[in-house]
């Protein structure tokens, strides 16, 4: 019944096994994994002194509706400096690519840095490139079935140890660390955990570079950031290839003078640039999609140099005119613009932050009733103040209202209202005015706050509108 | 992925072929695809074992080691299987903002009511809680936010207390109810005399009116001969202790004098008023909601017209 026709709707994924490398850029990849491994997993644990509020330098307390970054707190309102944030990290991608490239792939994401702590874990437990290979082409025996089970073993724990301090970043790390192995923490703190750990161990351990390739949409549009100026991780075809081509090293083809004579490159065509690369893509061919400008070619091709004794750089960063050996500028006017919204953003953002108001009131009429008429023929309406403090330290605040003549405000028995540091409040108002019928329907005035103690955060005031009926009174 | 392209697997056909050439291909689903369904099948039936799942009879199974234990109201300790009624009956009792509110209700529990009024805090809570409990009970007669209904509901929301209004005299009327009654003067007065009485009372609080007539009204209220003063004094100020009604301001519970146009229409609406007398009845709570639940709405009452 296996009649075949001739036609693939469908390629497997070809497995590729990133050989280990040394280098100057190898060396600064570990320089930045460990740096950012470093702020990831022992952030939740540093503990920061407030006034008011946790003792955690980063907290995200999604049910206080507070963000705590160090010596910033975030409050609900705040929440437009989360769009100011993701639009400087947006500009500045575009800036950083259309200069060096996809430097963030290679370097800082987190595909990235966590499919090279897988790798590193597979080239423990089951040796370099070659010996993976081996391994996956011999038969099942013991030896194999363990250097496997204990690779994902492995892999698991660092994705559930990613998975759990992704957690604890929402909530007092210590506390609920115990809570998550007792079993008292929240729904949420498991799923959060059991959903990082699950993609964690997917994306580093099984899909690695098909997430670069296929699902990333940065890798989709980055192309229309690049130009000729871009610097990239390109090949030195004309010194690599000669006029005859690559070729490797053989008796009447060992010095560099020997090669010349005959037209032949430089490239002794090793592979080891192939070996290397994590997306399994031969860099010779040209600059391509997959390619994550990690630099871990040029490592390699550097040590291939280094080694016979000739000049490094066949594998180089430069860019599309440098190649060509022209001149390349790194700012011109696109970049320039770039550069200048993106400074722009940034003191958008900053002046957001600093100018963060440290009290805020907004009102909000009571409208069941409405108005009700009161015994000396005044209309009465009803407010209710929300106040919120966003000092760390307790308010004590006057309420006064502004803007209606003759009309006078009741808060009851709240002559000033005292509110605690980084606390919410709702005051109920009610307003009497008598318009001497001269006003009917709605007119505009203002809620005061005054500051009785810490006076230099000043007045502020929220607008109300008081509704007249008509008809006589 | 560039020079190693190779077919890996050439599409297989069934074999079967129609019409002479017309065949069936065979597209296996890839392996992911089915070990993810062959999961889902584990699941389901993890899930059958520790969650309710089967409809039995009239019942289902309720699945095992799944008990939830929590600490009701009432003090006893109740265990149910697992459920999100379950669930939600332990959160009410245990989860992190029960367990807050509950402080913070001790806290008003033990506060006497000058403490409470003069701490903005302890009223925000109060008034959030209180809203709940004035909408389930209070509402359907008082409306929502205690706007009342003309002639027959008072407005709470206004400053004129029939029965006083001090938290001391609301939270008695919240507890103890009130009755309030106003006799039908129909058999003692004729017509004449109820419109001189109606006259008499819109004159009270400064409404446009017959003059003579007032004054004829006046002495029917204020001697034996008609006794309204008994209730609502000499000067129609009104009693607390009666929960009668102030007759000089400008509040009308039960004439609608502020909804009419004409002076003889407003006339008309007092002496219905006189003609057919009032009987009102606020229903006794103690019964149906606890002290507690009664503190915190005579607060509200109390903050709704800004009391007295
Ligand atoms: S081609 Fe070089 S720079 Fe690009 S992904 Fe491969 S190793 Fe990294
Ligand atoms: S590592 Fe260098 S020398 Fe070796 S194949 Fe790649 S480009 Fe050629």
């Amino acid at each position: 019944m296996t009649d075949s026709a001739s036609q693939v709707l469908y390629q497997a994924r070809i497995p590729i096994y990133p050989r280990s490398v040394k280098g100057r850029f190898r060396t600064l990849k570990w320089g930045i994994l460990t740096f950012a491994y470093g702020v990831y997993f022992l952030l939740p644990w540093l503990r920061w002194e407030r006034n008011a509020g946790p003792d955690q330098a980063v907290l995200f307390d999604i049910a206080d509706r507070k963000f705590y970054l160090f010596d910033l707190v975030m409050h609900a309102q705040d929440l437009f400096w989360l769009t100011g944030f993701l639009l400087v990290a947006a500009l500045l991608l575009f800036f950083v690519t259309s200069i060096a490239g996809r430097v963030f792939c290679g370097y800082f994401c987190f595909q990235t840095l966590w499919t090279d702590l897988y790798l590193l874990i597979e080239r423990l437990v089951q040796g370099d490139r070659v010996a993976r290979i081996r391994l996956d082409k011999s038969p099942w025996t013991a030896n194999k079935f363990l250097r496997k089970v204990l690779t994902h073993i492995l892999w698991l724990a660092a994705a559930f140890l990613t998975g759990l301090t992704f957690t604890l970043y929402w909530g007092n790390a210590p506390e609920l660390i115990v809570e998550w192995f007792t079993g008292k923490a929240p729904f949420a703190a498991y799923a959060t955990t059991l959903f990082l750990t699950i993609t964690t161990y997917v994306m580093a351990g099984l899909a690695r570079e098909q997430v670069c390739t296929y699902m990333c949409p940065y890798a989709r549009f980055q192309s229309v950031m690049f130009d000729e100026d871009t610097r990239i991780v390109a090949y030195d075809v004309a010194r690599g290839e000669g006029k005859a081509g690559r070729h490797k090293v053989t008796r009447d083809l060992k010095t560099l003078e020997q090669r010349q004579q005959q037209g032949v490159g430089e490239c002794i065509d090793c592979g080891y640039c192939v070996q290397v690369c994590p997306t399994g893509i031969d860099i010779r061919n040209g600059l391509q999609v997959q390619c994550i400008s990690c630099a871990l070619c040029i490592d390699a091709c550097d040590t291939i140099m280094g080694s016979l004794g000739w000049d490094k750089g066949l594998i180089r960063y430069t860019s599309e005119k440098q190649a060509e050996g022209k001149e390349s500028r790194i700012l011109k006017p696109k970049t320039i613009a770039y550069g200048l919204v993106l400074l722009a953003a940034i003191a958008a953002l900053l002046w957001g932050v600093s100018n963060q108001a440290p009290l805020e009131m907004s009102v909000v009429q009571v409208r069941q009733p409405l108005f009700v008429r009161l015994s000396d023929g005044r209309v009465q309406n009803s407010y209710e103040l929300h106040i919120e403090n966003k000092t760390d330290q307790p308010l004590k605040l006057a309420i006064m209202m502004r803007g209606l003549a003759g009309a006078e405000l009741d808060v009851g028995k709240l002559s000033s209202v005292e509110i605690g540091p980084q606390r919410s409040l709702r005051v109920h108002a009610r307003v009497r005015w008598n318009s001497g019928n001269r006003h009917k329907g709605s007119r505009s005035f203002e809620f005061d706050l005054i500051p009785q103690t810490q006076p230099e955060i000043g007045m502020i005031s929220a607008p109300a509108t008081f509704y007249m009926p008509g008809g006589d009174s | 992925m560039s020079d190693t392209k190779k077919p890996q697997s050439a599409v297989q056909t069934t074999g079967h072929a129609w019409d002479g050439d017309i065949q069936e291909f065979n597209n296996p689903l890839p392996n992911w695809w089915l070990w993810a369904f062959y999961a889902t099948v584990v699941f389901a039936v993890v899930y059958w074992i520790f969650y309710p799942a089967w409809p039995v009879g009239s019942s289902y199974t309720t699945g095992v080691m799944n008990n939830i234990t929590f600490v009701d109201s009432d003090g006893t300790e109740k265990t149910m299987h697992w459920n999100t009624r379950a669930l939600l009956l332990k959160d009410l009792q245990e989860g992190k903002s029960a367990t807050l509110s509950r402080e913070y209700l001790e806290k008003v529990q033990g506060a006497d009511y000058e403490t409470i009024l003069g701490d903005a805090e302890m009223m925000a809570f109060t008034r959030s809680m209180a809203v709940g409990l004035f909408g389930d009970n209070c509402m359907p007669c008082h409306g929502a936010g205690g706007g009342g209904v003309m002639g027959l509901f008072p407005n709470l929301a206004d400053d004129d207390w029939l029965w006083g209004g001090t938290v001391e005299d609301i939270q008695t009327t919240i507890s103890d109810g009130r009755y309030g009654f106003m006799p039908s003067f129909r058999e003692t007065f004729n017509d004449q005399q109820l419109d001189d009485v109606a006259a008499y009372v819109l004159s009270l609080s400064g409404q446009e009116t017959d003059s003579a007539s007032a004054q004829r009204g006046k002495r029917l209220f204020q001697t034996s001969a008609g006794g309204c003063y008994y209730c609502h004094g000499t000067d129609g100020k009104g009693m607390k202790s009666q929960g009668s009604a102030n007759l000089t301001d400008q509040i009308w519970t039960i004439a609608d004098v502020p909804g009419a146009d004409a002076p003889a229409q407003k006339r008309a609406a007092v002496k219905a008023v006189v003609a057919n007398g009032v009987q009102r009845t606020m229903p006794h709570w103690s019964d149906r909601l606890d002290k507690t639940q009664i503190k915190l709405l005579t607060v509200y009452v109390h903050e709704l017209g800004g009391g007295q």
